[in-house]
């Protein structure tokens, strides 16, 4: 090609983005801006619903900022793509809902494997498979987590709220480049769907973390240098000249079949993540100080459950909200100090059983541990977990 | 390797592009992998475009070991998804010259949807489609290049699909660029790669290789493969392209090789740059 242009046409890029202030705002349009605020230059995705609306504002939006929009053949090829330009240097993300999401699978496995920091929305939906596109679901919270092969780690948001498809869209992007982790927003359609309020602070006092570079010369950098937790990450065309592959792979990217190679390689991926499970790791605790009794509860479903815990209140009964912000890595932490005091935990969630075995793994030998499974295509009414709240106090 | 071993001087002068203390390389003595990979770096060398620049790509299969061993911002991705990584960096990085090599199971059998989407889009990236007819790397299974009536290890009773015809196909679909060639002619190919590196959209060359391990069930013995290439080979670049399926089992048939497409439709990302511009006003 005649014309080299060196990188994205990014001048003036603030002049375009969400101006400070109070909007009435969708989740996932907030999702967008705040992938844009982000530093998010290039959005691949494929049709689906109920996360539309994050690709379609991406399709008007990324061009104004100078960055680029495609709509690919599938969403097999967006998660490439996205990791593709990952290693341009180039904040990505693509969208999608549970069936999108499946697809995507290899590719996630793909970016944990080379550690390519790249985020991807997951707008639950009821499934299993075509399920009901258009009605919640919490469903993937397990695939979110084991969906690809091997042994890896990544991150996942929960968000509950308008503000927190803003917030953690952009903490995903941080913490996406701070570890070099695929990092995923696990929304469902009642917060990616729903509108309301949404405060964007001035962009000054919006932390956007940036690409650890290497400073080394080309002739000393190694791409996955087991020297370093997370090692600095160079993106092509910078003269580093490196290889990177898919196949379990030594500090220099080269192939290897020694157990040696695949302990060190395999044991940095979740250790880089696990051990800094108390930095990333976030939950919310609502009247946990006394309460004999935990709701654990996470996205839309955490908002019934609040209000089921003010009205047990009400009448008289000690319970408290445990709400994860990360499914990945399970803030299990958090809830010690309740389990420790012998406080009760019932998880309710839009599925037929996934957090609550992890909260059982952690704690099932300590109390006792109830579940309320509701089907997805509907969020339990604060009264429905209310109900179940009196039955357990009951039994 | 036998210290007897002189590298010819063209060879000497792409050392700097080899990552040697990989070799020596998995491919089979006879492959013509090696032979398309020293061609690349001639024409990387060759291209006035710095080394820094160029970057490539490849999915899975003997073929997608290329990357491996050039030295070169070199991106081994999964199976069939080279194309979508690569167009990916390339539309954030449009400063880099960005060439995927890969086989014809990875590109056209799990990689064919990507490989018929990137040319309707018509992406600035450069393909070098090693076609051998077969699944080398996991043991003689058939592709979607297999020719019609072979015995592969998947087909013990002949293969009854048909199959594509690369430069064809291609080309209906609207690439900038479509080309043909073999190992057996190093300088064509070289010229090819140079001259796609050129091209502003979707460039094509098909390689046709022999397997030495598995070609004999696509009536290519690994004894006789040159003589094949030498003596059906037929150069024509004006040829009808609907003539050039490749038909290994019947020993009338040509090769038909040559530069066959040279069309200057704009590339996705030089529209993607215009519609930025519309969409920022100016």
């Amino acid at each position: 090609m005649s014309e080299r242009i060196s990188l994205l046409t990014t001048e003036r890029a603030e002049e375009w983005l969400l101006k400070p202030g109070v909007y009435f705002m969708q989740g996932n349009i907030a999702s967008a801006e705040a992938a844009l605020i982000a530093g998010c230059r290039f959005f691949a995705g494929y049709p689906i619903t109920p996360s539309n609306e994050i690709a379609e504002h991406m399709a008007r939006r990324l061009p104004q900022i100078g960055g680029y929009f495609i709509q690919f053949e599938d969403e097999i090829a967006s998660i490439n793509a996205i990791i593709g330009a990952a290693y341009g240097g180039v904040k990505s993300m693509t969208a999608t809902s549970g069936p999108g999401f499946s697809l995507m699978q290899e590719g996630i496995g793909l970016a944990a494997m080379i550690e390519a920091p790249v985020v991807i929305v997951d707008v639950q939906r009821a499934g299993p498979s075509t399920g009901i596109p258009t009605l919640v679901g919490q469903g993937d919270v397990m695939q979110a987590k084991w969906g690809s092969h091997g042994d890896y780690e990544i991150v996942a948001y929960l968000p509950n709220s308008v503000q927190e498809m803003f917030d953690l869209t952009i903490e995903a992007f941080n913490t996406a480049w701070e570890y070099r982790v695929p990092v995923i927003v696990l929304a469902d359609q009642s917060v990616g769907q729903m509108i309301e309020r949404l405060k964007v602070p001035p962009l000054d006092e919006i932390k956007v973390v940036e690409r650890n570079a290497p400073t080394v010369p080309p002739e000393e950098y190694l791409p996955f240098d087991s020297r370093y937790l997370i090692p600095p990450m160079a993106v092509a065309g910078e003269g580093y000249r490196f290889h990177v592959t898919a196949l379990t792979h030594d500090d220099r990217g080269y192939p290897s079949t020694s157990h040696e190679v695949s302990t060190k390689l395999v044991t940095r991926l979740v250790r880089k993540i696990r051990e800094n499970e108390k930095v990333i790791g976030r939950y919310e605790a609502i009247a946990l100080d006394d309460a004999e009794l935990v709701i654990v509860a996470y996205g839309i479903t955490s908002r019934s459950a609040l209000r089921a815990v003010r009205e047990a209140r009400r009448e008289g009964l000690k319970v408290g909200l445990f709400r994860p912000i990360t499914a990945w890595p399970f803030p299990y932490w958090g809830l010690r100090e309740a389990v420790d005091r012998g406080a009760r935990i019932l998880v309710v969630e839009i599925n037929m059983g996934q957090m609550v075995r992890v909260v059982r793994e952690h704690y099932s030998n300590l109390v006792d541990i109830y579940f309320m499974p509701w089907a997805p295509g509907s969020v339990p009414r604060p009264h429905d977990i209310l109900l179940k709240v009196k039955e357990v106090y009951g039994g | 390797m036998s210290g007897r071993l002189r590298l010819g001087l063209r060879t000497e002068s792409i050392k700097s592009l080899l990552r040697l203390e990989r070799f020596p390389h998995i491919w089979c003595p006879g492959c013509g992998i090696g032979t398309v990979v020293k061609c690349y770096a001639e024409a990387v060398l060759e291209s006035g475009i710095p080394v820094e620049k160029h970057v490539v790509v490849s999915g899975i299969g003997c073929t997608s070991r290329a990357p491996g061993y050039i030295k070169l911002d070199g991106f081994h991705v999964i199976h069939g998804r080279a194309i979508p990584f690569a167009v990916g960096l390339k539309t954030v990085r449009q400063d880099l010259e960005v060439t995927i090599i890969a086989g014809d199971g990875d590109l056209l059998s799990i990689g064919g949807n990507h490989f018929i989407h990137a040319i309707r889009r018509n992406d600035d990236i450069n393909v070098i489609l090693v076609n051998n007819f077969i699944y080398g790397m996991t043991g003689g299974q058939y592709g979607p290049t297999t020719t019609i009536g072979s015995i592969t290890t998947t087909s013990p009773y002949g293969f009854i699909e048909g199959s594509f015809n690369v430069v064809y196909l291609a080309a209906a679909l609207g690439a900038n660029f479509v080309a043909r060639w073999t190992p057996l002619h190093t300088k064509e190919l070289t010229s090819a790669i140079l001259e796609m590196f050129k091209v502003d959209g979707f460039a094509l060359i098909e390689v046709v290789s022999p397997c030495l391990i598995y070609g004999e069930m696509n009536n290519l013995p690994p004894l006789e493969v040159m003589k094949v290439f030498r003596d059906r080979a037929v150069i024509d670049h004006d040829a009808d392209l609907s003539k050039t399926y490749i038909d290994l089992r019947d020993p009338k048939k040509p090769i038909v090789l040559g530069n066959f497409v040279r069309r200057s439709r704009p590339s996705y990302q030089v529209l993607a740059r215009e519609l930025i511009k519309r969409a920022r006003g100016g």
